[in-house]
């Protein structure tokens, strides 16, 4: 069996390549994905907890299943935001999108 | 003798239903109603002149002070009150005498003089203002009701003087009366608060009874400033009576106060209530004698100053009413004088009969002078006495009723003034022979400047009139008639039988010694004028260019507007007004509005660290939490 | 149901009715109406009060509590006492010559001031101190727009810094409130029981100096009244009537009710400071009124210097100076009410209030102009007028002190009133009397029946006080025994 340690690793990788994206990309599109990999870095992680730890309870699957459906409800409307945010000022670059500041 | 109080409160239900009905009436029957109102309250007045004197007054020999009428008006805490009431003392009922005859003749004569003046209407409710304001000051049974007659008098003197407001001087002259006056108030205020607080009491009664014991023993000491709390409330309340009195320095306002209609001059500014700073000492005069007797020296040179004063300052004018002006602030301050120089009971009270008698005659004389200038004025339409000349063939009774005034005035007997200044005289001689001397001279000096008066307008040259100059309407010189009939008459009554310091009749004869040196200064002035004026020549001119510097001043008054405006405009407005002015907008607000834009800036520095951008809010997280967990590791 | 609640109840009903309503005439009808019913409902207040006043003799009457938020004994506590029952007939009078004065204003313009009349009389009626808080807040939010929306001049500033004033004042009387609910053991809010409570004397110090300047912003107190003269400036007519007829009174009001009754003792020994601070209000009002050109920013200026009276007056701690004060308050309620409309009149006409451009009105307007000389007169305390009668009992009341001090004060406080004299008669003078100066002026047509309801009902207040002050003031006198036993016991 695969030692539960690797996983972990697997998953904080995706994590903070997760947080680095969402910190660095300029594309909206670029940072949903960022945003995407944190989820998922966490829904490996309470699957693997729930599977090592406690292997006769069943909530971290289920927790890991409700996040799959609401990133999926989530992404579906950034990306219909994104798409009117496109539609509106001809480009997805987050530094040019401050028209609701000034 | 509870009817006295409609006296009162007759003028008072004319003025408003007078100024409320001003729309509807006719001004004619507005000026008739005014008149009949007056009537009424004259012909009470001289009922109760004559059940006080001759029926109910005297008790034991001595005339008593009744109180006819008394209501509580408002508490102050448990001790003092203020009562409106009705007083009835020699003074108050002889007071009611003058004020109601006066005014009975200024509103007759108004019928005629205001005629076809806009706001006629309005005018006759103001004078009723005023006769009722001036009955309740005198009828006063305490000093804050006097106080609030006092005021009112004064807002009612402001209203008339102001009666032709579309004229600027006479806008500022209002102003100016009630300014000064008002500043004089202050002093009357604080030496009520000073006087009640220390006797417990406004009552006129308690405060004078037993030879002012009350405020004796309660107010001699407390002293202030060196000064005890007796001679600093009656002090104060001498400022009071001066401001109305026109007594030197507060006098600026009176000449000014001529800008009003000539009849509202004769009954306000000569008649009656510019001797109310003299009926108030009157009034009080028991506290003067005990309480405070250095206030009394006081009033006794502030008196005698003025009326040289102004004296020398009436010679020099040309404006027939302001002549007129400052003759009656030399007589107010003979009458100060007299009071300034009486003791109390008998004949050391003489001084105060004297001063009593003189504002009674004075009052007839001096409101004859005014009615009769009024009616040369409506003749000549002018006031300045280079238009005039030569009036006595056109108008002939007012010619010789303002003869009889003026040989009053100038206390030639057997007019009316020769009696009461006689005693006025006397009543100084006794006291500082001093005083008696300015008052010689000032005697010689009215003479002059009332012949000076009568012969500019009367004799010399005549002026060449636009329209031929007529007498004025019977309505008008009735008045005059009636006026110059007292004046002839009211010097013989016997006054001391009925008016004294202590209630007490006793007889004052005439001193003969006295009388015929006053006679003699009378009848040299009124020759010096003679000799100056019956005739056009240029023996004034040449006089007067002898004695240039002095005649300038004089002429100017002393200055003593300009002293005044450089007081108030220079170091009031501009030292103090502005500077605070300037403080309030500059630091107050300036303050305030720093301490708003202190914190517009505050936010805009910290504004950018909210930038919006969720990428650095993302960094600066996830820095924070590495930080903190690093740190907690550590630790 | 208590017959108070009647008084918050009808301007929210009205509040209500303004909402649904569309036109013009359905407006007027609602707020003449309604507040013609306000003041019904406190004249039947003020009788019911003397009919009890008559059998009991308690402190307050016709009391009513119900708890609003237990945890912290917070209550909907009401009780009149003579004092408030004055004030309510005051509101109720100026709120609807308000009305008047602004008659061709528009729906939303009302539903505002029937917001700031709820928190007038609620503030009046309440006993506990959170509520009282809570309707001085609702009384002072509407303020901010009635002024920033429908003023004119420098209207977003003016209303900014009156709101933000008036606000820090708040936040003072904020803590003082909840030190005073803390340092009296946190068990009550109400006042007539935190005064049978005592507060320690080090607390005493600060909570009173808060409470005070806490409402003493709103009495137009010195160095805190900048907002006065542009907050009044920049107000539309009916706004400024109630802000200086009745809104200035709540800090009067606030001072003798909250800081005076709960803290006598500080008051005691803390009142020479705040005197001073007075007494300088009362003086440098009157002196700044004296230059100023525009018509408002006299009577502002004018309002800083009457107002400070009243706080002088009360800070005497003598019951005849007390009376006196909250004579003043309702004399100058009054007056100032007169002098706004008037002002108003005279505004919509000639569109301006320059003295300097003005002159002869007496001529054009001749009704507007008389009434503004009789509230020039009462203004500078002509007897027979309500102003005469309150500074009076005010300065024999202030100079039952022996010490030198307060009687010295009060010497030159009366100095105000020839100051006073000064600057009403120069104003007067320029405006009302002389030549007209602007030809065009002499097309303008005087006062509106409307207009004239305003300014001849206050004149028949302000005439009624003067003439027979007893009855008003002996209702004042004897309210004023439970705090003058608060302060006996010093």
């Amino acid at each position: 069996m695969i030692p539960m340690e690797h996983y972990l690793i697997v998953s904080s990788i995706m994590f903070f390549v997760g947080v680095y994206g969402f910190i660095t990309r300029k594309n909206l599109l670029a940072v949903l994905i960022s945003i995407e990999l944190i989820l998922n870095s966490v829904e490996i992680n309470f699957s693997v907890f729930n599977r090592y730890l406690y292997p006769e309870h069943m909530e971290g699957m289920f927790f890991s299943l409700f996040g799959i459906a609401i990133s999926a409800a989530e992404t579906a409307v950034a990306i219909a935001i994104i798409i009117n945010v496109y539609r509106l000022a001809n480009n997805i670059d987050v530094r040019h999108i401050d028209k609701l500041k000034h | 003798m509870g009817f006295t109080v409609y006296i009162i409160l007759v003028p008072i239900v004319m003025f408003l239903f007078l100024s409320l009905g001003s729309k509807w009436l006719k001004p004619r029957t507005a000026g008739i109603i005014g008149t009949a109102g007056m009537a009424v309250s004259t012909l009470l007045s001289y009922f109760t002149a004559y059940r006080y004197f001759f029926v109910e007054g005297q008790q034991n020999g001595v005339y008593a002070k009744i109180t006819a009428f008394t209501a509580e008006w408002l508490r102050f805490g448990d001790k003092l009150h203020i009562d409106m009431g009705v007083l009835l003392d020699p003074i108050s009922v002889m007071m009611l005498v003058v004020i109601t005859t006066v005014s009975l003749m200024v509103h007759l004569y108004s019928l005629g003089y205001m005629k076809g003046e806009v706001g006629f209407q309005r005018y006759f409710g103001l004078l009723s203002l005023f006769s009722f304001s001036m009955l309740g000051l005198v009828v006063a049974t305490n000093i804050f009701q006097m106080y609030i007659f006092w005021e009112l008098v004064g807002a009612s003197s402001y209203l008339l003087i102001g009666f032709y407001y579309t004229k600027p001087t006479a806008v500022a002259a209002s102003k100016k009366a009630f300014i000064v006056t008002r500043f004089a108030d202050l002093g009357f205020l604080i030496g009520i608060l000073i006087l009640s607080f220390n006797t417990g009491t406004f009552d006129f009664g308690l405060l004078t009874a037993d030879n002012a014991s009350l405020a004796v023993t309660t107010m001699s000491g407390g002293s202030f400033l060196g000064l005890s709390a007796a001679t600093w409330a009656m002090s104060l309340l001498f400022m009071g009576a001066a401001g109305k009195s026109a007594m030197f320095p507060l006098h600026i306002w009176l000449p000014d106060a001529m800008e009003g209609p000539t009849p509202v001059s004769a009954l306000i500014h000569a008649a009656t209530m510019v001797v109310a700073g003299v009926f108030l000492v009157a009034r009080m005069f028991p506290l003067y004698v005990f309480a405070a007797p250095d206030v009394l020296t006081l009033i006794t040179y502030v008196g005698a100053f003025t009326a040289l004063f102004a004296a020398v300052i009436a010679i020099t004018q040309t404006d027939i009413k302001r002549v007129l002006a400052f003759s009656t602030i030399s007589q107010i301050a003979y009458m100060m004088v007299a009071l300034g120089v009486s003791g109390m009971g008998g004949h050391a009270g003489e001084g105060y009969t004297a001063s009593m008698f003189h504002l009674f005659t004075h009052a007839f004389f001096k409101a004859l002078l005014f009615l009769g200038a009024g009616a040369v004025i409506h003749a000549v339409h002018s006031n300045e006495m280079e238009n005039m000349g030569g009036l006595r063939k056109y108008m002939p009774v007012t010619h010789i009723t303002f003869l009889i005034a003026c040989l009053a005035i100038s206390g030639i007997p057997p007019f009316s003034g020769f009696f009461s200044k006689d005693e006025i005289l006397s009543a100084a001689f006794q006291h500082d022979k001093f005083i008696f001397a300015v008052l010689w001279v000032v005697a010689g000096l009215t003479a002059f400047y009332m012949f000076r008066l009568y012969y500019r307008i009367f004799w010399g040259a005549e002026r060449r009139y636009d329209k031929h100059p007529h007498e004025a309407p019977a309505v008008m010189y009735v008045p005059l008639i009636v006026l110059a009939a007292l004046t002839c008459v009211c010097g013989m009554l016997p006054f001391s039988k009925f008016v004294s310091s202590d209630g007490a009749p006793f007889s004052a004869g005439i001193n003969w010694g006295i009388a015929s040196a006053s006679v003699l200064v009378g009848i040299a002035g009124i020759a010096v004028a003679t000799w100056f004026y019956k005739k056009a020549s240029d023996r004034p001119a040449r006089a007067a260019a002898k004695w240039a510097g002095f005649w300038d001043a004089a002429s100017h008054k002393f200055y003593m507007d300009e002293v005044w405006q450089f007081v108030t405009k220079k170091i009031i407005f501009r030292c103090v007004s502005r500077p605070i002015a300037w403080f309030d907008r500059h630091v107050i607000d300036g303050t305030m509005n720093a301490l708003g834009t202190m914190t517009e800036k505050a936010s805009e520095t910290i504004e950018p660290v909210q930038s919006g951008k969720v990428q650095t809010y993302a960094l600066v997280f996830v820095f924070s939490v590495l930080i903190i967990t690093v740190g907690v590791f550590l630790l | 149901m208590n017959i108070l609640s009647v008084l918050v109840i009808i301007p929210l009903a009205m509040l209500l009715a303004l909402l649904v309503s569309r036109n013009r005439a359905y407006v007027r009808t609602v707020v003449t109406v309604g507040f013609g019913l306000v003041l019904a409902a406190a004249v039947a207040v003020a009788v019911v009060f003397l009919q009890e006043r008559a059998v009991s003799s308690e402190a307050m009457l016709l009391t009513s509590s119900t708890v609003w938020y237990a945890p912290l004994n917070i209550h909907y506590a009401v009780g009149v006492d003579g004092i408030s029952v004055l004030m309510i007939l005051l509101s109720s009078v100026v709120a609807i010559t308000g009305v008047f004065s602004a008659w061709n204003m528009e729906r939303d313009f009302f539903v505002w001031y029937c917001l700031l009349a709820i928190g007038v009389f609620g503030y009046f009626i309440s006993l506990d101190l959170f509520t009282m808080f809570l309707f001085y807040e609702v009384a002072l939010i509407p303020m901010f727009l009635l002024i920033g929306v429908w003023g004119n001049g420098k209207k977003e500033y003016a209303a900014m810094k009156l709101t933000l004033m008036l606000m820090a004042g708040s936040a003072f009387l904020l803590t003082g409130i909840l030190g005073i609910y803390f340092t009296a053991g946190g068990t009550t809010m109400n006042i007539m029981e935190l005064s049978q409570m005592s507060i320690p004397m080090n607390h005493q110090y600060w909570i009173f100096s808060l409470v005070f300047i806490g409402f003493g912003v709103l009495g137009a107190l010195f160095p805190f009244h900048t907002w006065s003269p542009d907050g009044h400036a920049a107000a539309p007519t009916s706004v400024s009537m109630l802000h200086a007829g009745v809104l200035m009174k709540l800090g009067g009001y606030g001072c003798f009710r909250v800081a005076i009754f709960l803290m006598p003792q500080a008051a005691h020994e803390l009142s020479w400071i705040f005197l001073i601070l007075t007494g300088i209000s009362v003086v440098y009002g009157a002196y700044g009124a004296v230059l100023q050109t525009d018509l408002k920013y006299i009577n502002a200026y004018s309002s800083v210097s009457h107002c400070g009276l009243v706080l002088f007056a009360i800070l005497m701690l003598s019951r005849t100076a007390m009376t006196g004060a909250v004579l003043q308050m309702l004399s100058h309620g009054l007056m100032t009410a007169l002098f706004f409309s008037l002002i108003g009149v005279i505004y919509s006409r000639t569109h301006t209030r320059d003295i300097r451009e003005m002159g002869g009105l007496m001529k054009v307007m001749p009704f507007a102009s008389v009434c503004y000389v009789v509230a020039g007169f009462a203004s500078l305390g002509l007897p027979g007028l309500s102003g005469f009668v309150s500074e009076m009992t005010i300065f024999v009341g202030s100079f039952e002190h022996t010490d030198t001090f307060r009687r010295v004060l009060t010497i030159l406080a009366t100095t105000s009133i020839v100051v006073t004299a000064v600057y009403i008669l120069r104003t007067v003078g320029k405006v009302l009397f002389g030549p007209v100066l602007n030809p065009d002026h002499l097309k303008l047509g005087d006062a509106h029946w409307y207009e004239r309801f305003s300014a001849v009902a206050l004149i028949l207040c302000i005439a009624a006080i003067g003439i027979w002050p007893s009855g008003v003031q002996h209702v004042i006198y004897e309210s004023l025994q439970p705090v003058m036993e608060q302060i006996n016991l010093f």
